[in-house]
């Protein structure tokens, strides 16, 4: 393909060449000007990159549902925001009645995993739901169709919660025990955004194990390999399907009470999308269908906004560099994607379904 | 399946359960109460009336359909159980919600909605109330099933146009009160069928009685004319009846914005908006077959030349006036489509979605950033665009603008008809099926894919451009991700690469949402329902590209994964 | 069918001739009046955000609205007032949505809106064309009632709010002079008003004589504020500014406390924060920090927030409402002063009349302070039409561990200019 590129349109190459190039430049420039001003100091370095972890795990968590969806399916599940959204919102709820008790304060690991647990049945529940009502009918139909059908499922399940619980902010009671620092390398971190990341890694490690140990997950591997063949070896796709969208809901929901632990605020119905979109971003940077792409995908996005404005921009001259962080997001994916068009981590099923 | 002796409970409970879980639903999240003060007759039917016993009435619906060969006793009573069945989770609501204090987390469970629920007569009572008119409601929609074919499709038409225009009375009241109306009393006339929004009960018996008798007449006309007409060649007679009614079409369009008001014009003003978009999406996504989620990006491109270009205020480069910053804004339009369409080349579907996207996004940030913000204006946005102006007359109201959009419109709708049937168009089309096989054949990919994407560019710059013209003051705010979801859903939902198509998409999803302003909130919640429920119904459209429907059956036939994307 | 159009055409025949009976009266008016028929209602506009993130803006200004037609029995002239509430949202093109809606009603006689300042920006030109007086309540921005060619105001137009030029003077003055600040940051989210706010604190800052550190903005929908938390550190300024709206002010309180380098510096937050749920939400940390916004006191305020709890139920939710009170109250006043009456109760109302009347206005004993519409002068080339605000309904209020921990609300004012 690329060769064939390569013969006759050599402008074309050279464009994207220097399309890299330029940015490559500039992005060094960038961190070489940052680098030499030392206008911050370790500590605030620190508390970026451990922000940035945090952060980045909870992209992760959420990627998971958009990878293992596409993989199976080939659809971007657009309403996967909104399902993170639905068991964030719904827990912030419990975690109040929990704090008023004292309950939460008091026993704050049982407190938080029974949130998990909760937000998680949600989440996976809506998922299911979802599909069931609105995917599993369009099931061969043109690629279009399940997407405009997300985007409209991502605008009902919005303004359904919306309805059900109001559209004022709410946000998480502080967890105590999680706001305490730590020293990680002789620098202070809260405990909160070392749990969030730990405990990330060992749900998506868990994730990582069932799909290529189990034989569930073996199942799931097959069915996104080829659809026929797995039914004619008697596996039962919707049964895949279904657990594969219960699986994405689970992680997703999870991610919602890690977010609410990290970043208590912002809590609505609106939560969803912007956290929907970057999480299908890092899914996409990392391979999209890939697992540990997803996982690299999130984490490396989350680092890369919370360092790339004081980082890179800065040292560029340019004023209110923190408003381009999401500009800076995308700019770098469209360059990962120019060099490596599968993603960092190559998508599981590359040209087949072309 | 079902025994033969008795009815079968399951199914009664099934659809019950359904018709509950909808009329739960549009309870707690609130539109019942929302609604409650809306009358669409007279003060005795209110839209929370229909939302309430919509449910039990669809139930009983149902559960007659399932049970056609039974006697017909028995067919109203299983739409009875199913009513009443359908009434269940409300019931719980109602006495979950006096034992306990809901109110903290589910917002819409208030007293004014119980109040409403229990028509005002207590907890047990109104429950028993409830239920009660649930399942002569479920009757009433089993009774309904069981009437003859004709009688029931009048009363169809009857009640829903009844009911539409009492849903609807808002713009009714508009038309009648636009400008050459009025003139021959219009607005009295509107003032007696509307009340407050609710249509006048004497007026809607008559709407009713009218609709249902002409429909009536209609229906056993066409069965009358069926039975003795052949079907007959088209003669000189229907050639000229065509032709007396493209005059016809051709009229109304030009006339319309005088017909329907002001408002009005201004909605139609931005379905056209819409369609210019529409047209050239289409060319991307409809014939090239390259998903493009940041569409906006071009329109925000040609908004902001616009504003650039003519603007009044110290931002203003030129001042030059609107006609000749519109080529200008088709040019800019061509270059920034090519430009971001030379990184995306080598990328296909998906990747292709979330990139362009992602483009849409920058463009907006940096519209609105600090550092671009001595050109173009930053959070300040362009004020003083002057509108579009003629020896002096200016287009300063929705009516007019509306001619504009709809010569740039056809100028689209022409120049997709154009490039459809060119060698361009058949490029496109062979890419959009499989990329290697197109290349194979000889076909420029590099070339075709540019050109896709700056022609698609244009028209939507083109539309930004008139878009800033009518607006007079742009803010980096406007573009967002939602009109590119729009302009896609549009070209979707109407019949992905046909022309009337996007007219149809760009009406139901632009044109009726700003129809039911009054639902507020309610809006997004509604257009996300009708998109899911489109899908479902009709995949391919309501008006489906003749080629694209018969893809659609092959795949259909094949079972197989579609390449509509890709 | 036929029998329906028979009874139509009838009614329209019907209602010609009784149209053609009145019209003895001669209007004169510049721009044309409005004839409102005995028993018909007189028709009051309203535009304002009814959804969106902005919402609770519009459901302060409709109470202070309603509360003051409800003040008046729903009654003018012996005519009932009836309110039409159009969702400007808070864009330009909702705001122009909602004029061409409201202005194609030819009934309506005067307008209460919009809420945002860009949708008022886009609205102003089909409000002003078509004869309707608009008051708004808590439109902002300095340019709307500024005349020149950088600024948009057009006949018409007037509010009863504060501008901009106002509100950031009296954060500059308090943190300046009050808290002895010299350094300042400050932060807008891109939206016109926070812009235009932290400008015009930061600019009345340095004339006073202090640094401004950092001008700097995060995008609505970022929830990390720990990047340019971090940028603000760096300086380690006095106080830090922010007239930013929910969600990302709580962000930036709450996080701020993990930045090293920030442990000293002040937050002053702006009206946009001035919302009751905004302590809870932000959590200990904002504690001892300020807020700049609309200050309103004395018995006729409490008496009109007894009314808010009997009518509407609750407090309101920001801080506007009483502006809405003020500027229907002057709206009606003013259809009252240009009304002419006929003898068998046919009012009319010049529409040029109508706005030279509410211009006229001083000594306006309002809930937030004495109102005069009349031109002002805010410096050279800052000459304003229809700014009635004086500047006096403005305060800084503290946020104390009573807001945060126990939902009180309002918090107790710190400082009035």
């Amino acid at each position: 393909m690329l060769r064939r590129y390569l013969e006759r349109f050599n402008w074309l190459d050279f464009i994207l060449l220097m399309f890299r190039v330029v940015i490559l430049v500039a992005i060094a420039i960038g961190i070489f000007n940052s680098v030499r001003a030392a206008k911050y100091t370790d500590n605030q370095w620190a508390t970026l990159v451990f922000a940035g972890l945090a952060q980045g795990s909870i992209y992760a968590l959420i990627a998971m549902g958009y990878t293992l969806v596409y993989g199976i399916l080939l659809m971007i599940n657009f309403a996967h925001g909104e399902i993170y959204m639905a068991g964030a919102l719904t827990v912030v709820f419990i975690a109040h009645i929990f704090n008023d008790s004292g309950f939460l304060n008091a026993q704050p690991l049982l407190a938080i995993l029974i949130m998990i647990v909760i937000a998680a049945a949600v989440s996976t529940i809506l998922n299911v739901v979802v599909e069931r009502l609105a995917y599993k009918p369009l099931r061969g139909a043109p690629r279009l169709v399940p997407l405009i059908t997300a985007i409209g499922a991502s605008f009902a399940l919005q303004y359904t919660f919306r309805g059900l619980y109001g559209a004022q902010y709410r946000a998480y009671p502080e967890v105590k025990a999680l706001r305490e620092l730590v020293t990680v390398f002789g620098y202070k971190v809260p405990l909160v955004q070392l749990v969030v990341p730990a405990s990330a890694l060992v749900l998506m490690l868990g994730l990582y194990f069932f799909v290529e140990r189990t034989k569930m997950g073996k199942a799931m591997r097959s069915v996104s390999e080829d659809k026929d063949v797995a039914r004619l070896m008697g596996i039962n796709i919707d049964r895949v399907i279904v657990i594969t969208f219960a699986l994405g809901g689970a992680l997703a929901g999870a991610a919602g009470v890690f977010n609410g632990l990290f970043r208590p605020q912002g809590i609505n119905f609106y939560m969803g999308f912007f956290p929907g979109l970057k999480a299908f971003t890092a899914a996409v940077l990392g391979g999209i269908g890939n697992i540990a792409g997803a996982m690299v995908g999130g984490v490396f996005l989350g680092l890369l906004e919370s360092l790339g404005p004081n980082l890179i921009l800065e040292g560029l001259g340019i004023p209110s560099v923190n408003q381009l962080k999401d500009a800076l997001s995308f700019t770098m994916l469209v360059l990962i994607l120019i060099f490596r068009p599968q993603g960092i981590f190559g998508e599981r099923l590359a040209e087949k379904k072309a | 399946m079902n025994n033969q002796i008795g009815p079968n409970w399951r199914t009664i409970v099934r659809f019950g359960l359904i018709g509950g879980v909808v009329a739960l639903y549009l309870s707690v999240i609130g539109m019942v109460e929302a609604f409650s003060a809306r009358n669409l007759i007279g003060t005795f039917i209110t839209l929370a009336q229909i939302l309430i016993f919509g449910g039990p009435f669809v139930a009983g619906y149902l559960t007659a359909r399932e049970f056609k060969d039974k006697p017909r006793t028995t067919i109203i009573l299983c739409g009875l159980a199913a009513g009443a069945m359908a009434s269940i989770f409300q019931v719980m609501l109602i006495l979950i919600a006096h034992a306990v204090d809901l109110r903290f987390m589910f917002v819409s469970i208030s007293p004014g909605l119980m109040e409403i629920l229990t028509f005002g007569q207590g907890q047990y009572l109104g429950s028993l109330i409830l239920a009660a008119l649930s399942a002569v409601m479920g009757a009433i929609g089993a009774g309904y099933f069981l009437l003859p074919g004709t009688i029931s499709r009048t009363l169809t038409s009857a009640v829903v146009v009844t009911l539409g225009v009492g849903l609807f009375s808002e713009n009714v009241n508009q038309i009648l009160s636009s400008n050459w109306l009025s003139l021959i009393g219009g607005r009295s006339v509107a003032r007696l069928l509307i009340q407050q929004k609710s249509l006048n009960p004497i007026v809607a018996l008559v709407l009713f009685l009218a609709v249902g008798g002409l429909t009536y007449w209609r229906a056993t006309r066409a069965k009358a004319q069926v039975e003795s007409d052949d079907e007959s060649p088209a003669t000189g007679r229907q050639k000229r009846f065509r032709t007396v009614m493209l005059i016809i079409a051709i009229g109304a369009l030009l006339g319309l914005p005088w017909i329907v008001g002001r408002f009005l014009s201004q909605v139609l003003f931005m379905v056209g908006l819409y369609i210019m978009m529409g047209l050239g999406l289409n060319i991307v996504v409809g014939y090239a077959g390259l998903l493009d989620l940041g569409y906006v990006a071009f329109f925000a491109f040609g908004a902001y030349t616009m504003g650039v270009i003519t603007s009044a205020s110290p931002l203003g480069l030129t001042n030059l006036n609107f006609w000749i910053a519109l080529p200008i804004c088709a040019i800019v339009g061509v270059l920034t489509g090519f430009v971001l369409g030379v990184p995306v080349l080598r990328m296909r579907g998906d990747y292709l979605a979330i990139v362009t996207l992602g483009f849409g996004e920058i463009i907006r940030i940096l519209a609105l950033s600090d550092w671009l913000a001595p050109f173009i204006g930053g959070a300040q946005g362009i004020l003083h665009i002057p509108y579009p102006s003629i020896a002096g007359f200016q287009f300063k109201t929705p009516e007019w603008m509306y001619y504009l959009v709809i010569i740039g419109s056809l100028l689209a709708g022409f120049l997709t008809i154009r490039l459809r049937e060119s060698r361009l168009g058949r490029q496109w089309m062979a890419m959009r099926e499989d990329e290697d096989v197109a290349e194979a054949m000889g076909i420029n990919l590099v070339q075709t894919k540019l050109l896709a994407f700056a022609i698609g560019a244009a028209f939507s710059a083109l539309a930004g451009g008139i878009f800033a013209a009518r607006l007079g003051t742009i803010f980096p705010h406007t573009f967002n991700l939602l009109w590119s979801i729009n302009a896609l859903s549009l070209i979707i939902v109407g019949g992905m690469g046909s022309i009337p198509g996007v007219m149809v998409g760009a009406l139901i999803l632009v044109g009726l949402p700003e129809l039911l302003r009054e639902f507020q909130e309610y809006r997004l919640l509604m257009y996300g329902i009708l998109l899911v429920v489109m899908m479902l119904v009709k995949p391919e459209g309501f008006v489906p590209a003749a080629r694209r429907q018969q893809e659609l059956r092959a795949h259909a036939k094949e079972s197989a994964v579609g390449t509509a994307a890709d | 069918m036929k029998r329906l159009f028979a009874v139509l055409s009838l009614l329209m025949v019907a209602s010609v001739a009784l149209g053609a009976c009145a019209a003895p009266f001669d209007c004169d008016d510049a721009i044309g009046c409005v004839d409102i028929a005995p028993g018909d209602p007189i028709h009051i506009g309203a535009m304002l955000t009814i959804s969106g993130a902005t919402a609770f803006l519009g459901e302060d200004s409709r109470g202070g609205v309603e509360i003051a037609i409800a003040d008046r029995d729903t009654e003018l002239l012996d005519h009932p007032i009836q309110l039409t509430v159009e969702d400007s949202l808070c864009s330009a093109e909702g705001g122009q949505t909602a004029a061409t809606k409201i202005t194609a009603d030819p009934t309506i006689v005067g307008v209460i809106g919009t809420n945002c300042s860009s949708a008022m920006t886009a609205a102003m030109s089909t409000m002003s064309a078509s004869g309707v007086t608009t008051l708004s309540p808590t439109n902002t921005a300095p340019a709307l009632t500024l005349i020149g060619e950088e600024y948009t105001w057009e006949p018409g137009y007037f509010r009863v709010c504060h501008t901009d030029l106002f509100q950031g003077a009296v954060a500059a003055e308090f943190a300046y002079n009050e808290l002895g600040a010299r350094t300042l940051a400050t932060i807008h989210d891109g939206s016109p008003y926070a812009d235009q706010l932290q400008e015009v604190m930061a600019a009345r800052f340095a004339e006073l004589g202090g640094t401004v550190t950092f001008q700097g903005a995060v995008n609505v929908g970022d929830t990390d504020m720990r990047t340019i938390l971090t940028t603000v550190a760096a300086d380690t300024p006095d106080v830090l500014y922010f007239p930013i709206f929910e969600p990302e002010g709580p962000f930036i309180v709450a996080q701020s406390s993990e930045i090293s380098g920030l442990e000293d510096t002040i937050l002053i937050g702006a009206d946009g924060l001035l919302v009751a749920g905004f302590p809870e939400n932000s959590g200990e940390n904002a504690i001892g920090m300020y807020l700049s916004g609309p200050y309103v006191s004395g018995a006729s305020y409490d008496e009109f927030l007894t009314k808010w709890d009997d009518q509407i139920g609750g407090v309101p939710p920001s801080g506007f409402h009483a502006f809405a009170y003020d500027a229907t109250n002057i709206l009606l006043d003013a259809i009252e002063e240009v009304a002419v009456v006929d003898s068998d109760g046919t009012v009319h109302i010049g529409r040029q009349a109508l706005r030279d009347a509410v211009t006229a206005t001083t000594g306006f004993d309002g809930l937030t302070g004495v109102l005069d519409c009349g031109q002002k002068v805010f410096g050279e080339g800052l000459t304003a039409n229809g700014d009635c605000a004086t500047g006096e309904a403005l305060g800084v209020f503290k946020i104390t561990a009573a807001e945060v921990l126990e939902d009180n609300w309002p918090p107790p004012v710190e400082y009035t200019p």
